[in-house]
């Protein structure tokens, strides 16, 4: 781990208690919920971290709590530097405070993250959807979300499919 | 439609109506000015000088569905651009045609997921299909001339009686 952010994360660590996890060089800084905005106004007023560069989940289904790690990572454009938070969400009901309020780009971040993995955001200034039509049942970044949406046509099975295959009329 | 062979010395042309019609279809087909994804691009190589699709009359794409009457899907729709791709069709005035560009539009190609439409069929009735991915600016015009194989068959009572 750089030398610089060796203290950050010690900060961090004695701050919101929070574990470590490091995979080739990234660090991953694991806090609660309800300490993610803290977490972010301290890395980004006293650590310099003025970037949010990307903010996305990821689902471990089958285990269901913690089920969605939401992660931020967050990069420092004046000391050169890059760490990652995560939230662990349980699976019933999935739920973290906005970042809105201490990164304004994380708004957008939000509403795909509504969509696409059903997690709320308290607090959010805009709940709108963002990338899925409004009619779209489930999310799709789901691992439970069924993979197929429909059986491709080929020789064999062109007539049963032509069938059942739902055409435009004029 | 081999006019000269006709062409007398009174400089009168006898030719059936629904002849005449579809040749004057045939030879100012205007697309519509819109592409979707990759294939769009080779769309534009289509009507650029090398390929040059005013070749065949139809030099002109055009920004408005009011002003055009040929639709080329060219790339994948996703389910939401869907009902925009069909106010677009509807928006366009009669005659109108479909080519669905692409193995995307056509079918879905390599997306078979929640996001994109299984052939753009579903959603508007399509002429014809240009498979490919993309398809080469020449499967793109061998297309459109198939097309116009098509529209030279059409007959009167149907498009008369509408």
């Amino acid at each position: 781990m750089d030398k610089k952010l060796e203290k950050i994360v010690q900060a961090l660590q004695e701050k919101f208690g929070s574990s470590i996890e490091e995979f080739r060089d990234e660090v991953h800084v694991f806090v609660k919920a309800e300490q993610i905005v803290d977490a972010l106004t301290l890395l980004r007023d006293k650590y310099e971290f003025e970037l949010l560069s990307a903010m996305t989940a990821s689902d471990y289904w089958p285990q269901t709590s913690p089920r969605f790690h939401v992660i931020y990572q967050l990069t420092s454009l004046a000391k050169n530097l890059s760490v990652q938070l995560r939230v662990l969400v349980n699976g019933d009901q999935p739920r973290v405070p906005t970042a809105t309020r201490v990164y304004e780009v994380a708004n957008w971040r939000e509403r795909e993250l509504v969509d696409m993995f059903g997690i709320e955001f308290e607090g959010h200034p805009d709940p709108r959807r963002l990338l899925l039509p409004e009619d779209q049942d489930g999310h799709p970044l789901r691992k439970d979300f069924p993979l197929g949406y429909e059986e491709p046509q080929f020789t064999f099975n062109y007539e049963e499919i032509d069938l059942r295959k739902p055409y435009a009329k004029e | 439609m081999g006019v000269e062979q006709k062409l007398g010395d009174m400089g009168i042309v006898t030719t059936k109506l629904e002849e005449l019609v579809n040749w004057s279809r045939t030879n100012a087909m205007w697309p519509m000015l819109f592409g979707l994804a990759c294939c769009a691009i080779e769309m534009m190589a289509a009507q650029a000088s090398h390929y040059d699709m005013s070749r065949f009359g139809m030099e002109l794409m055009r920004a408005s569905p009011r002003q055009s009457d040929l639709m080329i899907v060219a790339g994948r729709v996703s389910r939401k651009m869907a009902p925009v791709l069909r106010r677009l069709y509807d928006q366009m005035p009669e005659p109108k045609w479909v080519i669905a560009m692409g193995d995307c539009a056509s079918c879905g190609g390599v997306f078979n997921n929640y996001a994109i439409l299984q052939g753009v069929d579903e959603v508007v009735p399509v002429d014809v299909f240009v498979a490919g991915c993309p398809p080469r600016p020449e499967a793109l015009i061998h297309g459109v001339v198939t097309l116009y194989e098509k529209v030279k068959g059409e007959k009167f009572k149907d498009f008369a009686v509408k």
